[in-house]
């Protein structure tokens, strides 16, 4: 079955702006997508969509079958730019979804403890976000997400602003949760290796405002060594080509 | 714990050069219109028990006055980072926050009478003004890429004000509140200086009347401690709720 649906997905802004066009592409249970398109294309957008955020204005956005009336209580979002409150700490900020659904202040922190040594973020629990590297902060980000136990991932960039090494590990750390635990994940990002290495399904969307070029199928990924096999580097290619005719 | 003790020493240099001008100037000056600092402190130890009472009572009603403006202004404030509260709030803001609020006395005096109240009211509405504009201003700049980000935890309004929009604007309100308290003392000493036989304004006031330049310099001094601990208190604060800037 589709968890993630878009089905003819338009998004014009109240100023007319149009981010996005026809758009339609769906996502099956435990499946990996990745949405690559350049800068502007609206990708934050179709995103923002799918966490209940902004309403469509046209066609519709499903999670499960139903059409998205409300941030969904199953998906987990990673804001470009990590999204995380300056003004709270490590553990603050990756408590802070269960407390919105309910759950005590002290007891969120002591159930999201195991998450943040997971992450190797022990030790870190009352630093303030900016003491902290551009990819510790991610990990907060991965964590704030993981803490509410997410069927679905939506992820915005989550690795644009950091350098290569600790990127590639943050993929493989992905990589490998989403094999652990068969998450559905929508990945944007506008880096073509990120999206065939983490991608198992490729939406090419063209430059504003964003129309589906091309869906591109991926079944290798999966797997880390993927990265150095020579069908990833023609994987690469062929993405490159469909990006290249059109950005 | 090193920047604590050495901002200690700059707090000690600073007082020791404001001393030692003082004294430069009393010396040329040589009028009793400017006593040194050492007979002013003289009096000040010998009149401590008086003016500790009229210190406190002052203190009272400025502390009084800012808490009562804060949770006016802070809520309407914060409430105004919906837009909709705002066109409401924003045209009442406009014309009655450029009124130069102290000539409202007469007004305030028929309504509350003479006694703390009315003193209370004064210095209340003027600093409710200051935090209310600054804090408007905070509530609709908040960057609303931090309220999707909470919205999409599955926060209700209430969250949003609570996680977001309270804490992003909370710096911007201390720095208004520092600002406050200077007005508010200026204000308190000009509402002290009539209609009350308490007080520090009231006692400077006094002290003129019968040209005891040193009393009067003694009640200056306490006002200015009023108005220094007033700021320590403020920054205390400050450190414990922003530690994040
Ligand atoms: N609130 C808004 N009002 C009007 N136009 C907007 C708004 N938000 C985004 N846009 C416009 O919609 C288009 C798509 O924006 P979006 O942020 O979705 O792009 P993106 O693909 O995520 O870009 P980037 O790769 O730079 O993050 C852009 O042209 C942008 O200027
Ligand atoms: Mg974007």
């Amino acid at each position: 079955m589709a968890v993630v649906e878009a089905v003819n997905l338009g998004m014009v802004y109240p100023d007319g702006t149009r981010a996005l066009k026809k758009v339609s592409f769906s996502v099956e249970d435990g499946e990996s997508c990745a949405i690559i398109g350049p800068s502007g294309c609206g990708k934050t957008t179709l995103l923002f969509i799918f966490s209940g955020l902004l309403r469509p204005t046209e066609g519709c956005a499903l999670i499960e079958g139903k059409e998205i009336v409300a941030p969904p209580k199953k998906a987990a979002l990673i804001l470009q730019n990590y999204g995380l409150f300056p003004w709270k700490t490590v553990i603050e900020n990756v408590a802070l979804g269960l407390q919105i659904r309910g759950m005590k202040a002290k007891d969120a922190k002591n159930t999201v403890k195991p998450i943040l040594s997971k992450l190797g973020l022990e030790g870190f629990e009352n630093h303030y976000p900016k003491q902290l590297s551009g990819g510790m902060q991610q990990r907060v980000a991965f964590a704030r997400a993981l803490a509410i136990k997410p069927k679905i991932m939506l992820m915005d960039e989550p690795f644009s602003s950091l350098d290569a090494l600790s990127r590639e590990k943050l993929q493989n750390f992905l990589l490998e949760l989403w094999m652990k635990e068969r998450l559905t994940m929508l990945l944007v990002t506008h880096s073509i290796e990120e999206a065939v290495f983490l991608g198992r399904q490729i939406v090419v969307l063209s430059p504003r405002p964003g129309k589906v070029v091309k869906i591109i199928e991926n079944p290798m990924a999966g797997s880390v060594e993927y990265r150095n096999m020579e069908e990833y580097f023609e994987k690469c290619r062929e993405v490159r080509k469909s990006v290249g005719a059109t950005w | 714990m090193q920047g604590s003790e050495e901002k200690r020493w700059s707090y000690l240099v600073a007082g020791a050069v404001i001393l030692a001008v003082w004294q430069v100037l009393a010396y040329f000056v040589e009028s009793p219109a400017l006593p040194p600092p050492y007979i002013v402190l003289h009096s000040f130890i010998s009149q401590l028990n008086k003016i500790a009472v009229h210190m406190l009572i002052s203190a009272y009603r400025v502390i009084y006055s800012i808490l009562l403006a804060l949770s006016l202004a802070i809520p309407i404030g914060l409430s105004c980072h919906e837009k909709s509260v705002d066109r409401f709030v924003a045209p009442f803001l406009y014309l009655l926050y450029p009124i130069p609020h102290i000539v409202l006395l007469p007004l305030i005096i028929l309504l509350f009478g003479i006694g703390d109240l009315s003193k209370i009211a004064l210095i209340g509405m003027i600093v409710f003004f200051q935090i209310l504009v600054t804090t408007r201003d905070a509530a609709r700049n908040v960057d609303s890429y931090y309220v999707y980000s909470l919205l999409s935890l599955g926060a209700s309004k209430k969250d949003v004000y609570k996680h977001v929009v309270l804490p992003a604007s909370l710096p911007k309100i201390l720095t208004a509140l520092r600002i406050s308290v200077g007005t508010a003392i200026a204000v308190l000493f000009f509402a002290e200086s009539f209609a009350t036989t308490a007080g520090l304004g009231y006692l400077i006031m006094m002290a003129w009347s019968k040209a005891d330049y040193v009393s009067l310099y003694a009640g200056i001094v306490a006002m200015a401690l009023l108005g220094f601990s007033l700021y320590i208190a403020l920054e205390a604060v400050e450190k414990r709720l922003c530690r994040w800037v």
